[in-house]
C-alpha cells in the first residue's frame, strides 16, 4: 500500500491550481501531481505514490551510496559465497 | 528501471550477506514495520540468506490489514446503497468484513469503483453530480497527503457530492505500543521508507531515545533491506541506539514539510482502533470539523457497527511480532487467500499472504 515508484519527469504544466507532470516509469507514462515537490524539474526523478510525488530523488546521495556498495562488492567480498 | 534495478543486484546482495555474517556475534530480533518491506523479504527469500543469529519479525505496517473490521463493514453497507458510488484503492476490494466484502457488493450490482489516485475520485464526483461519491480514505502517513489534497480540493470547489470515509493510521504510536509491551522481543527496527519520506526522522528519534532502541530507515528493494539490516546489526553489536537513514535517495531528516502542512490542514490526530490490535491512543487521523460536509460518517446515517474477529485468527500476535503465520493452526487450511479468516491473509502485503504465496504451507511449517 505504501509503495512509491521512482519515475522521470518528462514535462510539466500548470493546470487549475495544480502543477502536473508527465512521468515515465520504466516505459509507462502517467500523470503525477508535483505540488509537494516544487523543486522538481524536467529530467529529475520523483517518488510517486497514488498519483502524488512525495519526494525528489536525491541523485547525488543515491550515486554515492551505490558507489560505496559496489566497492564493497568488488574489494572486500569478491567471491564470497554468503 | 533506474533507482530500482541497481538495488536488486545479485553481487551487492551477496556482498552484504557476507558482510553481515562477519559482523554478527550474537542473536538479534529485528522488525521491519512496513508490509511492502515484508513482501520484498519473502519474495526474495532475504530472511533465508541472513545469518542464523538474525531473526526478522514482521510488523503491523499494512494499512489494508489493520483497517478495523467495523470500518470495512461500514464501507460495505455504504457501497450497497443505490445512491452511492463507492471509490476505493484496489487493495481494499477483497478485504473480508464480518459477512461480505466490497468485491461481492460489486458483483451484486453495487457501484464500486477502483482508482489509482484519489484525484480520480474527485473527477467522478464532478462528472456525476447526481451520485453521492464516497471515497475510502485509508492508509498511513504515505497516503495521507494525497487523500488530504483531494479533500482540500473538494472543500475549495464546494463539491457537495464528494465525501470520504476516513480511516487513516499513524505508524509511531503502534511502534510505541510494541515497545511498551512486556512481551516485546524486538531489539531494532527497520523504519518504513515512504512514511519517513513524508514525515522525516524526528518521531523515530524520540522513540529511539526514549526506549534505547535503534532504528534504520530502509527502502524497499533487496539491497535496501539488507543494507538497513547491516546498519541495524552494526548499531546493536556496538551498543548504539540511534536513528540512521539507509534510504537517503528519498528520505531527508525533516521529511516533506509541505506534505506535513497539508496533512495538518485537513486532518487532526485521534484515537484509532487497529484490526487485530485494538484501540491505540492518538494513532489515527480524522477530518477536521471545517471539512465536516465531506465527512461520510457525518453525512450518512450509519448504524453502529460492532464486529468480532474470528477467534481462531492469530493476526493480533502476528502483527506484534509474537508469532509467525505457520504458528497458526488455520494457516493454509481454514485460512487461505481465497477464503481468508483475517486481513493479514487477504492483502498482498499481509504477512500471512506473503508466507502463503512465496513459501507455501508445508515449507513454511517445515522451516518454523
Amino acid at each position: 500500500m505504501c509503495l512509491a515508484i521512482p519515475g522521470r519527469i518528462l514535462s510539466t504544466e500548470e493546470r487549475d491550481t495544480n502543477r502536473i507532470a508527465r512521468v515515465e516509469f520504466g516505459g509507462v507514462i502517467r500523470e503525477a501531481l508535483l505540488d509537494l515537490v516544487p523543486e522538481a524539474r524536467v529530467g529529475d526523478y520523483v517518488m510517486v505514490h497514488v498519483g502524488l510525488a512525495i519526494s525528489r530523488v536525491d541523485a547525488e546521495e543515491a550515486e554515492e551510496t551505490l558507489e560505496l556498495l559496489r566497492s564493497m562488492d568488488a574489494l572486500d567480498y569478491a567471491g564470497a559465497d554468503g | 528501471m533506474k533507482y530500482v534495478d541497481e538495488y536488486r543486484d545479485e553481487g551487492v546482495v551477496r556482498a552484504l550477506v557476507a558482510h553481515l555474517a562477519c559482523q554478527v556475534t550474537r542473536s538479534w530480533v529485528l522488525m521491519e514495520i512496513c508490509g511492502g518491506q515484508t513482501h520484498t523479504i519473502m519474495r526474495y527469500g532475504l530472511d533465508e540468506l541472513l545469518p542464523r543469529q538474525i531473526e526478522l519479525v514482521h510488523g503491523p505496517g499494512c494499512p489494508v490489514c489493520v483497517t478495523p473490521l467495523e470500518t470495512i463493514d461500514k464501507a460495505i453497507a455504504l457501497a450497497a446503497r443505490p445512491e452511492v458510488t463507492f471509490v476505493t484503492y484496489g487493495d481494499m476490494l477483497r478485504v473480508p468484513g464480518s459477512e461480505s466484502d466490497l468485491f461481492r457488493v460489486r458483483a451484486a450490482g453495487g457501484d464500486v469503483r477502483v482508482v489509482y489516485s484519489p484525484m480520480e475520485a474527485l473527477k467522478l464526483a464532478r462528472s456525476h453530480p447526481e451520485r453521492q461519491v464516497v471515497f475510502f480514505a485509508i492508509g498511513f502517513e504515505t497516503t495521507a497527503p494525497a487523500n488530504a489534497m483531494a479533500l482540500r480540493q473538494a472543500g475549495r470547489e464546494g463539491l457537495k457530492n464528494f465525501s470520504a470515509l476516513v480511516s487513516h493510521m499513524l505508524v509511531p504510536p503502534a511502534i510505541r505500543l510494541l515497545l511498551e509491551s512486556s512481551s516485546n522481543r524486538v531489539q531494532g527496527f527497520i523504519a518504513p521508507g515512504h512514511v519517513c519520506t513524508v514525515m522525516g526522522l524526528e518521531q523515530y528519534e524520540t522513540l529511539s531515545r526514549e526506549f534505547g532502541v535503534p532504528f534504520v530507515v530502509g527502502g524497499f528493494e533487496p539491497v535496501d533491506l539488507l543494507e538497513a539490516t547491516a546498519m541495524l546489526v552494526a548499531q546493536l553489536e556496538t551498543g548504539r541506539a540511534e536513528v540512521e537513514n539507509q534510504y537517503v535517495r528519498s528520505v531527508s531528516r525533516r521529511g516533506n514539510r509541505a506534505a506535513q502542512r497539508l496533512i495538518k490542514e485537513v486532518f487532526e490526530v485521534c484515537d484509532r482502533k487497529w484490526r487485530g490490535i485494538g484501540v491505540i491512543r492518538q494513532s489515527g487521523l480524522r477530518l477536521r470539523a471545517a471539512l465536516g460536509e465531506h465527512d461520510t460518517e457525518q453525512l450518512f446515517d450509519l448504524d453502529d457497527f460492532h464486529a468480532e474477529e474470528p477467534a481462531e485468527c492469530l493476526s493480533a500476535d502476528v502483527l506484534q511480532g509474537l508469532k509467525t503465520p505457520p504458528d497458526c493452526p488455520a494457516f493454509g487450511t481454514r485460512c487461505t487467500p481465497q477464503n481468508p479468516l483475517g486481513a493479514l491473509m487477504v492483502s498482498g502485503e499481509g504477512t500471512c499472504a506473503a508466507y502463503h504465496r512465496y513459501r507455501g504451507v508445508a515449507e513454511s511449517r517445515g522451516r518454523r
